[in-house]
C-alpha cells in the first residue's frame, strides 16, 4: 500500500468515527455542512489549486444543481437519485459549453467573467419564480432514500453526505498524481509550455472546468435533499467568496487543505455566534492575510513558518 | 411605442450611463498604471454617498461642505488600500491580486455595514426636486447635476493626462512601465496616484447618484460591476471610449428594463460583459493584440 492510500484511510477512520465521540446533536449538523463544503472546495481547488483558472461563479453551478434537484423530485415527483446525475449532467454540458469561451480568459478579464456568469445564475434563480419559487425559495424537497432507509437525519446524513464526500477525495487525489493531474500542474507553471510539450491545454482547462461544475452540482443536489429547502440567498457572489476564501485558506491545489479551509470557515460562524452577520469581514481580512503572509494556504504555509522561525532560532545560536 | 416613452429611457440611460463611464474610468487608470483590475473599486463609489451621509447627518454639516469632505476621505481610504493591501504583495501574481483585491473590498463593505447598518439612505438632492420637461419626457435637476459634474471630471482628467507632467508620467508607465522607471519616473508613485484619482472620481459617482438610487453599504458591488462593464466595452481607455461605454450601458440597460423586465434589469448588463469578452476582449473599438510570451 502507497503512502498516500494510507493517508487517506486515516483521514476516512478519523472522520467517520467523529459521530462516536459526538453522541448526535447539533455539531452533527455542522458536520454534514462541513462535508458539502468540502466537496464544494475541492471542486473550485481542481480548478483554481491545479489548473491555476479562477472561478468567481461557483455558487452558480452549485445553486444550478440544488436547484434541478429539487424542481425534479419536489414539482415533478422524480427519485432523487435519477435526479442528481441528470442534474450533474445538464450542469457538466453547460459549464463545458461555457467553458471554451470563458477560459479563453486569463487572469482578472477570467474572474470578472466568471463573477458575471455566476451573477446571471443568481438572477435567474430569484427571477424565473414559476420554476424556483423565486426570492422566497423552493420546499418540500424529499430526503433521499435507499429501499426503505431514509436520510432523514442528522446522523443518517452525515453518513450519505461523508461517503460522498471521501468518494471525492479519493477520485481527486488519483486524479491529481495522475498524468492529468501533472498536466494540469504544467498549464499552471506555464500554457505555452504545456503546449509545446504536446497537452491539449485549452481543452484540458475546459474538461477541469466541467469536472469542478460536476462536482459543485453534486453537491448542489445533496445540499437540496438534505436541507429540503432551497432559496437563492444561498448561491449568491458572497457564498463564491466563501468558497474561494476556502480554498485559499486551505492551500491552493492540496485537496486536505480544502477540507481544512471548508472545516474552518464552516465551524467559525459557529463559534463566532455573536458575530451574526459580520462573518463576512472575517472572509475579507483572512483572505487578504492568507495572500499576504500565506500564500501556500495553512497545509504548506504553517510548516514553511515553523521552518522558518527554527531557522532563525537556529542562526541565533550559531 | 410612443416617443415620449423612448426619450425618458433615454434620458435616463444617459444619466446612469454617465456613473457608470466615471467608475469604469477609475478601473480603467488603475489598470493602466498597474495592470490590476480593483475589484475593490465599487467600494470607494459606496463610500462616497455614505461619508457624505455622515458629514450631513451626524456633522451637522450643509451639502456643500459634506461633499468635498466625504471625497476626501474616500481617497485617503483609497490611498490606504494601496498602501496596505497592493504595495506589500510578495507574490503579486494575477490571483493573488484578484484575491486581496476582493477580499479587500469585502472588508470594507463589511465595515460599512458595521458602521452604517443595512438600511438604505437618501442624500437630499443638490438642488430641488422640481422635474423639468424635455420635449415630452421629464428629468430631474440631478440628472443634469449628473451630466455636468461628469462633463467637467472628464475634461479635467483630459488636462491631467495630457497637459501635466504628472499626468504625462502616468501615461508613460501605461505604455511600459519598465521603460518608464527608465526615465525616472517613480512608478510606485504613479500607482499610488492611480489609486487616490480613481477613488477620488468613484466618490464623486457615489455622491452624486446617490440622491437619485438611494445608497447603502452594499451598492458598491453592482455600481463596480457595471462600471467595470462600462471599461471593457471602452477596451480599459481611461479616455472617451470608456465614457461611450457607459453612455451605451447605461441607455441599453434603462431600455431593457422599461421593454422587458426590470428584474432582469442587472443580468442585461452581466450578458453584455460576457458576450463582450467572448467576443471582442480589446472592447467594441480597441484593436486586437498579439500576446507576449
Amino acid at each position: 500500500m502507497n503512502r498516500d492510500l494510507i493517508k487517506f484511510l486515516a483521514f476516512a477512520a478519523l472522520i467517520l468515527t467523529m459521530p462516536l465521540a459526538l453522541h448526535g446533536g447539533y455539531l452533527m449538523n455542522v458536520l454534514v455542512f462541513v462535508g458539502i463544503h468540502t466537496m464544494l472546495a475541492i471542486g473550485l481547488n481542481l480548478l483554481l489549486g491545479y489548473a491555476g483558472q479562477i472561478s468567481l461563479g461557483h455558487a452558480g453551478f452549485f445553486g444550478l444543481g440544488a436547484y434541478l434537484s429539487g424542481i425534479l423530485t419536489a414539482t415533478y415527483g422524480w427519485n432523487p437519485w435519477l435526479a442528481m446525475p441528470l442534474a450533474a449532467a445538464v450542469v457538466g454540458g453547460l459549464a463545458f459549453l461555457i467553458g471554451f469561451p470563458i477560459l479563453k480568459l486569463k487572469g482578472h478579464y477570467l474572474a470578472m467573467a466568471t463573477l458575471g456568469m455566476g451573477i446571471i445564475m443568481y438572477i435567474t434563480f430569484n427571477e424565473t419564480i414559476g420554476l424556483t419559487g423565486g426570492p422566497s425559495g423552493l420546499s418540500g424537497i424529499p430526503a433521499i432514500a435507499i429501499g426503505t432507509l431514509t436520510f432523514d437525519s442528522d446522523q443518517k446524513n452525515f453518513y450519505l453526505i461523508w461517503t460522498f464526500t471521501l468518494g471525492m477525495i479519493l477520485l481527486t487525489l488519483n486524479l491529481a498524481n495522475s498524468r492529468i493531474g501533472r498536466a494540469l500542474r504544467a498549464v499552471h507553471d506555464s500554457e505555452v509550455a504545456a503546449q509545446v510539450l504536446g497537452i491539449n491545454a485549452r481543452l484540458l482547462k475546459v474538461q477541469i472546468f466541467a469536472l469542478s461544475a460536476v462536482i459543485s452540482s453534486i453537491a448542489g443536489s445533496l445540499y437540496a435533499h438534505t436541507m429540503t429547502f432551497i432559496s437563492p440567498a444561498s448561491f449568491g457572489f458572497n457564498f463564491s467568496v466563501e468558497l474561494l476564501t476556502m480554498v485559499v485558506i486551505g492551500g491552493l491545489g492540496s485537496i486536505y487543505g480544502s477540507f481544512l479551509g471548508a472545516a474552518l470557515l464552516t465551524l467559525l460562524p459557529e463559534f463566532l455566534r455573536a458575530a451574526q452577520d459580520y462573518d463576512i469581514i472575517i472572509y475579507g481580512a483572512l483572505l487578504m492575510v492568507m495572500v499576504k503572509y500565506l500564500p501556500g494556504g495553512l497545509v504548506r504555509g504553517v510548516p514553511g513558518l515553523f521552518r522558518k522561525l527554527m531557522k532563525k532560532r537556529g542562526a541565533r545560536h550559531a | 411605442m410612443q416617443f415620449d416613452q423612448l426619450l425618458q429611457y433615454l434620458l435616463s440611460g444617459l444619466s446612469t450611463g454617465a456613473i457608470y463611464a466615471l467608475i469604469g474610468i477609475g478601473f480603467s487608470i488603475i489598470y493602466n498604471a498597474t495592470g490590476i483590475i480593483n475589484f475593490a473599486q465599487g467600494e470607494f463609489v459606496m463610500l462616497g454617498g455614505m461619508v457624505t451621509l455622515l458629514f450631513l447627518e451626524t456633522g451637522k454639516l450643509p451639502l456643500w461642505a459634506a461633499i468635498p469632505c466625504a471625497v476626501a476621505v474616500s481617497t485617503a481610504s483609497g490611498m490606504l488600500f494601496e498602501r496596505l493591501a497592493i504595495r506589500p504583495l510578495r507574490q503579486p501574481t494575477p490571483i493573488n491580486l484578484v484575491i486581496i483585491t476582493i477580499g479587500g473590498s469585502i472588508l470594507i463593505r463589511g465595515l460599512a455595514m458595521l458602521l452604517w447598518g443595512k438600511d438604505t439612505h437618501a442624500i437630499p438632492p443638490f438642488s430641488g426636486e422640481e422635474p423639468l420637461a424635455v420635449g415630452g419626457a421629464t428629468i430631474l435637476p440631478q440628472h443634469l447635476w449628473i451630466l455636468g459634474v461628469t462633463l467637467l471630471i472628464i475634461a479635467a482628467n483630459k488636462y491631467y493626462f495630457y497637459h501635466t507632467i504628472s499626468g504625462k508620467a502616468m501615461r508613460a508607465c501605461a505604455y511600459n512601465r519598465r521603460a518608464a522607471g527608465l526615465v525616472g519616473i517613480d512608478v510606485r508613485r504613479m500607482v499610488l496616484f492611480s489609486f487616490i484619482i480613481s477613488s477620488a472620481m468613484g466618490s464623486v459617482a457615489g455622491i452624486i447618484v446617490a440622491p437619485l438610487t438611494m445608497t447603502a453599504y452594499d451598492v458598491g458591488i453592482m455600481l463596480g460591476l457595471k462600471g467595470f462593464c462600462a471599461a471593457i466595452i471602452g477596451g480599459m481607455s481611461s479616455g472617451g471610449a470608456t465614457v461611450v461605454g457607459g453612455l451605451v450601458l447605461g441607455i441599453l440597460e434603462s431600455l431593457g428594463a422599461g421593454l422587458i423586465s426590470s428584474g432582469y434589469k442587472d443580468a442585461i448588463a452581466f450578458i453584455i460583459l460576457l458576450l463582450l469578452l467572448f467576443i471582442r476582449p480589446q472592447g467594441l473599438f480597441g484593436k486586437a493584440q498579439s500576446e507576449r510570451v
